[in-house]
């Protein structure tokens, strides 16, 4: 029973949801959240696999969801969109292909990730963050320079396959690709960290020098480590890129990349379970935040002092998240979990699942 | 030929901003191996202190003549935006600091400070452009084809005289000499009875005067202030730093103008639109040469 508990639990969760979702219990703007979750769960773990485990520190993850999401679109409307021709595939086949275009998405992003992961082979921490972030900025700027795929105007189409989707069987599709990849990740992650190779990654993240001399091959190692959380990121922008139904180069830019590094340090950095937490309590005050009537409320002292001024929810938001974290940082300098899993928190919880 | 000197003219002005702010960068990468990610907002902050400042010293209530109220400006400016920078140090990194957090905690925490003085800008001050009033009567000199402002010149000499000071300041003072020393060892320096805390704040007063500086050059150059204007401008002289050694005087002057000569030698060149793909192109791969920059120094690995 402790074997499979958290597994039933989680298929329950997701059962659950996708009923819900498949007899409107739950509206398109509560869908709509739970999937921005989702893919902010998919960010903040992969890069934690990055900047927790292994202990550098890049910030220009958002170019891996970049080069997943135009990847995946560009691919998605090729099979079965109409926007460069006739759909290349029947569209009854969507339901096996569509995963295989966010895996090969993913699996382009994982080779971009040489970018970063070849100069990392002689340089660590700030340099790095430096060469991530002109990996950041050239993709970002070579898109835009692309005008097949739209340039800086954007790219849309990918409802499409949606659509397609729906005429198969009418259901909540999109929710349901999210909460699988979601698990998946999670678990290609957890499997990775548990392996030899993740005590390699441990082991570069205390010592690059130390775990060099005890046979611990540092640049493959590194290249790996990169390459499964770019490609997981690449999954996770194909996933927003069918959400949304249009992307553009400028939602990947540095901000995109600041929101994963904001998740990743408030979870604590290498608690894959501090990452989860984070992800999803960043989301939900981002969206909780977004509420004009909520900040009215908050700031009535101050507009009842200056009633000329009328702050908007959308600014004031972006000043109250960082002020929060600023201040969670002063009393938990480790972040929510500081490098512990939830089950080294409460031991009592060890008692009821494993998770493996 | 005519072009090619008004081309690198332009180079030398675009690329004097990038240095200023990349000297802050710079300093406080030094002293305390922390990267200062508020930096490029307060050098957004600087602009508009000298907006206000400006704007207070010409308006009816000082009346003072443009000419002056310039000059009265230039050390206001400087030491109002140097005191926005030691309050982030006093209130937002100090406590860390002492706590013995993580280095990458403080790094986080400083980019929260630059989004919240970026968007509080935004929330009490609207998003309607400002513009800047004309403090110094524009003079447009005319030699052989090649056309120089008074601007252009002032903002090269500054660039270089801030260069030279702070050189001065690192190298040959008692101060320099401790700013040195605490990133040399930090743990054994207290013990030689040198106050660490006032030396960094000195650091942040040196780092963020100098961008309130830039802040209020840029603001008479190009003069339209919005609140994310030292956002871009920010990362961008902070890549300069590192391309040319963080934590390097010399590097970080070097890495601003090669930044401006690179960036403006695309745009003159092809499409505007190329300019970053360019520019951090030729940025990744110099990092790719030299891992440490153009002037750094490889950090030794203990075991």
């Amino acid at each position: 029973m402790k074997k499979y508990s958290l597994n039933i639990l989680l298929v329950v969760f997701a059962i659950g949801l996708l009923f819900a979702a498949h007899f409107r219990i739950i509206d398109s703007y509560i869908q709509i959240v739970a999937m921005t979750i989702g893919i902010n769960i998919m960010m903040s773990t992969s890069l934690n696999l990055v900047n927790g485990n292994m202990g550098e520190f890049t910030c220009g993850h958002a170019a891996f969801m970049c080069i997943g999401a135009y990847i995946s679109s560009v691919l998605s409307v090729f099979c079965f969109g109409t926007k460069f021709g006739d759909p290349l595939l029947p569209a009854a086949s969507v339901v096996i292909v569509f995963p295989l275009i966010l895996l090969i998405g993913g699996a382009v992003a994982a080779v971009s990730s040489l970018l970063v992961s070849i100069p990392s082979f002689k340089t660590r921490d700030d340099y790095l963050a430096i060469i991530s972030i002109a990996v950041n900025y050239m993709i970002i700027s070579a898109l835009e320079n692309m005008n097949f795929v739209g340039g800086s105007r954007g790219f849309q189409g990918m409802k499409d396959t949606v659509w397609a989707m729906v005429d198969v069987f009418d259901g909540p599709w999109m929710l349901f690709w999210v909460i699988n990849f979601t698990i998946f990740t999670v678990w290609v992650i957890r499997r990775f960290i548990s392996s030899t190779y993740g005590k390699g990654v441990n082991a570069i993240c205390q010592d690059e020098v130390a775990a060099e001399i005890m046979s611990v091959n540092t640049n493959k190692i590194k290249i790996i480590n990169f390459m499964v959380a770019a490609g997981l990121a690449g999954c996770a922008g194909g996933l927003y890129a069918h959400i949304i139904g249009y992307v553009n180069p400028q939602s990947f830019n540095i901000l995109k990349s600041t929101e994963a590094l904001v998740m990743v340090y408030l979870g604590g950095m290498g608690s894959l379970s501090g990452a989860i937490i984070s992800a999803i309590i960043f989301t939900g005050l981002l969206e909780v935040l977004r509420s004009q009537a909520i900040i009215d409320g908050l700031l009535s002292p101050v507009t009842w002092m200056f009633p000329d001024w009328e702050p908007s929810a959308g600014v004031i938001k972006w000043v109250m998240i960082p002020l929060l974290l600023v201040i969670v940082m002063q009393f938990r300098p480790e972040g929510i979990m500081g490098n512990r899993e939830l089950g080294d928190v409460f031991p009592k919880l060890k008692k009821f699942y494993r998770f493996k | 030929m005519d072009f090619i000197i008004q081309n690198i003219l332009n180079a030398l002005q675009w690329g004097s901003f990038y240095a200023l702010i990349a000297l802050g960068y710079t300093l406080v990468y030094g002293v305390l191996r922390l990267i200062n990610f508020a930096h490029g907002d307060i050098f957004m902050v600087g602009a508009y202190i000298s907006f206000f400042v400006a704007g207070f010293l010409i308006g009816p209530l000082a009346g003072l003549s443009p000419l002056m109220a310039f000059l009265i400006t230039v050390p206001l400016t400087m030491f109002l935006t140097s005191l926005v920078g030691v309050t982030l140090e006093r209130i937002a990194y100090r406590p860390l600091r002492r706590k013995g957090a993580h280095r990458l905690y403080v790094v986080i925490t400083a980019l929260m400070c630059g989004l919240i003085l970026e968007y509080s800008n935004l929330a009490v001050l609207g998003a309607s452009r400002l513009k800047f009033p004309e403090l110094i009567e524009k003079q447009i000199w005319n030699i052989g084809g090649i056309t120089l402002t008074n601007l252009k010149v002032m903002v090269i000499v500054a660039a270089i005289l801030v260069f030279l000071f702070l050189q001065w300041v690192v190298t040959r003072t008692r101060v320099g000499m401790a700013m040195r020393a605490i990133s040399y060892d930090k743990f054994a320096i207290p013990l030689m009875g040198i106050p660490v805390d006032q030396i960094i704040v000195v650091t942040f007063v040196l780092g963020s005067g100098f961008a309130g500086l830039a802040g209020l050059l840029f603001a008479m150059s190009y003069p339209v202030l919005e609140p994310f204007m030292g956002m871009l401008i920010g990362w961008k002289a902070f890549i300069a730093a590192v391309v040319g050694g963080i934590g390097d005087i010399k590097g970080a002057f070097v890495g601003g103008f090669l930044l401006g000569f690179i960036e403006v030698g695309v745009v003159s060149v092809f499409p505007s639109t190329y300019r970053d793909l360019f520019a951090f192109t030729i940025l990744l791969l110099i990092l790719w040469m030299k891992p440490t920059g153009l002037f750094g120094m490889p950090q030794s690995t203990k075991i």
